[in-house]
């Protein structure tokens, strides 16, 4: 772990991983969201609301159980790659790597694949869920830390940014996130997990809503004014009656998580990532 | 309670059923999302023929996951319905009966829906695994090239529902 303590890691390993990493985040679902499942059953009211969560978590277990994805919607896969500055990769390229381990882990799991190739023209399937979005971090220590996200586009396409003045202040923050809650509705598959990226720039805000995302539930923001409206937050969501599908309710999100980040004097950048009842997150160190 | 609810679906079929009703499907099920739904929007739109003829047939937003051997389909979970939403009347004034989705559909759509007489149901997003239970048979019988945007045709078994919008125009999320 000591600084100045090379160590050799191959990418064969890192592609290993993410293959594993890929089916497993999509089967087995992590035990802090059937948790809070769990609790959200407690605390809806609504019959309907009731009714769908226990499916939900009847579901996970069927996944589990029958080895098949909780969701069809097997996503676009996001990975984050915290490389210690001591680590040397060696046996070839770092991102053909990390396809290299999404392809296995589509084709040999049975994952659905649903990445186009070119967005606007074409539009063809490249047929094994290639390339992930991959987001490379160089830390102290000589460690590798992979998590990997696949991300269903329900709640991405409900996701929203918005350069607010700072004379929007807290207020301006608060109606903007509960806005695109509530502008999402029923379509997204509720119940939520929102994260919530204020700060940055422009292309910052939302890197820093899909790593509150990532956040395993119930972790809090370390300073207590954002664990604050993170929980004010939360609070609000879930008087908006959306509920679970959608079909009333009070629980419409599980949690609200922020990531925060210095900007400009002149910026207030808000970025809402939605994650949906299904938020897929599975994480390992090399 | 639970109402059965078989397909293909007729006028009178229709009729019977209330937004808010929980219904069992059993029959077939079509799968069609945005690509298959453009391609089927182009056929009509030259005069050709349909590669299945949806009249009194229920659309499913849906795209499986690959069926691993021994099982008849992957994962098959709903998708956002609003997106198929420019294509609905169209579909519906060439006989489609019912859709099955998650989410709101938009107001022109919730009009069509009563003027044809057809029902738009959601089912449970991100419960995929639990809906193949229900699935009992999964063939693709258009658009192989689109992968998992095919059209595949589902014979289901109490496929479970919920009546969002009926053919009166009731909608459960107005």
């Amino acid at each position: 772990m000591g600084y100045g303590c090379l160590r050799e890691i191959s990418v064969d390993r890192v592609a290993e991983a993410v293959k594993r990493l890929c089916i497993e985040s999509n089967v087995i679902m992590p035990p802090e969201l059937t948790a809070v499942l769990e609790q959200a059953l407690v605390r809806e009211e609504s019959i309907a609301g009731r009714s769908i969560l226990r499916q939900i978590l009847e579901n996970h277990r069927i996944a589990a159980e029958e080895d098949i994805p909780a969701c069809q919607d097997t996503g676009v896969v996001v990975v984050f790659l915290e490389i210690g500055q001591d680590v040397h990769l060696t046996g070839g390229d770092l991102f053909e790597a990390v396809n290299r381990g999404v392809r296995a882990g589509y084709i040999e799991g049975y994952l659905r694949k649903s990445v186009v190739k070119d967005p606007l023209f074409r539009r063809e399937n490249s047929g094994d869920n290639t390339p992930a979005v991959t987001y490379v971090e160089i830390v102290p220590g000589n460690n590798i830390r992979i998590t990997v996200v696949p991300k269903g586009a329900g709640a991405e396409n409900a996701s929203a940014l918005r350069m607010l003045p700072p004379h929007a202040g807290l207020e301006g923050v608060k109606r903007f996130v509960v806005e695109t809650v509530e502008a999402a509705g029923p379509d997204a598959c509720p119940p939520y997990v929102v994260g919530v990226g204020i700060g940055g720039t422009f292309d910052r805000a939302p890197l820093l809503a899909k790593k509150a995302l990532v956040r395993p539930l119930g972790a809090r923001h370390g300073d207590p004014r954002y664990a604050a409206l993170e929980q004010e937050l939360l609070e609000e969501i879930n008087q908006l009656g959306i509920g679970p599908q959608g079909l009333g309710g009070r629980v419409t999100a599980f949690a609200v998580h922020i990531e925060t980040g210095p900007c400009h004097i002149a910026s207030l950048p808000v970025a809402v990532n939605l994650g949906c009842h299904v938020n897929r997150v599975a994480r390992t160190t090399l | 309670m639970v109402v059965e609810m078989k397909t293909p679906l007729s006028d009178d079929v229709v009729l019977a059923f209330k937004a808010g009703d929980e219904v069992a499907i059993t029959g077939v099920l079509y799968t069609a999302r945005d690509a298959a739904h453009e391609k089927l929007k182009r056929l009509i739109l030259k005069g050709e023929e349909l590669p299945f003829d949806i009249r009194g047939q229920i659309i499913y937003y849906a795209g499986p996951t690959p069926a691993k051997p021994g099982r008849a389909v992957g994962a098959c979970g709903p998708t956002t319905s609003r997106r198929m939403d420019p294509y609905v009347p169209l579909l519906l004034q060439h006989g489609l009966k019912g859709m099955i989705g998650k989410g709101r559909r938009s107001s022109p759509v919730v009009q069509a829906i009563a003027t044809h007489r057809a029902v738009y149901m959601v089912t449970t997003g991100g419960a995929a695994a639990l809906l193949s239970r229900h699935i009992r048979k999964a063939e693709v019988v258009a658009f192989p090239e689109l992968g998992p945007e095919a059209i595949y045709k589902l014979t289901v078994e109490e496929f479970p529902a919920i009546v969002a919008t009926d053919a009166y125009g009731n909608d459960v999320f107005a």
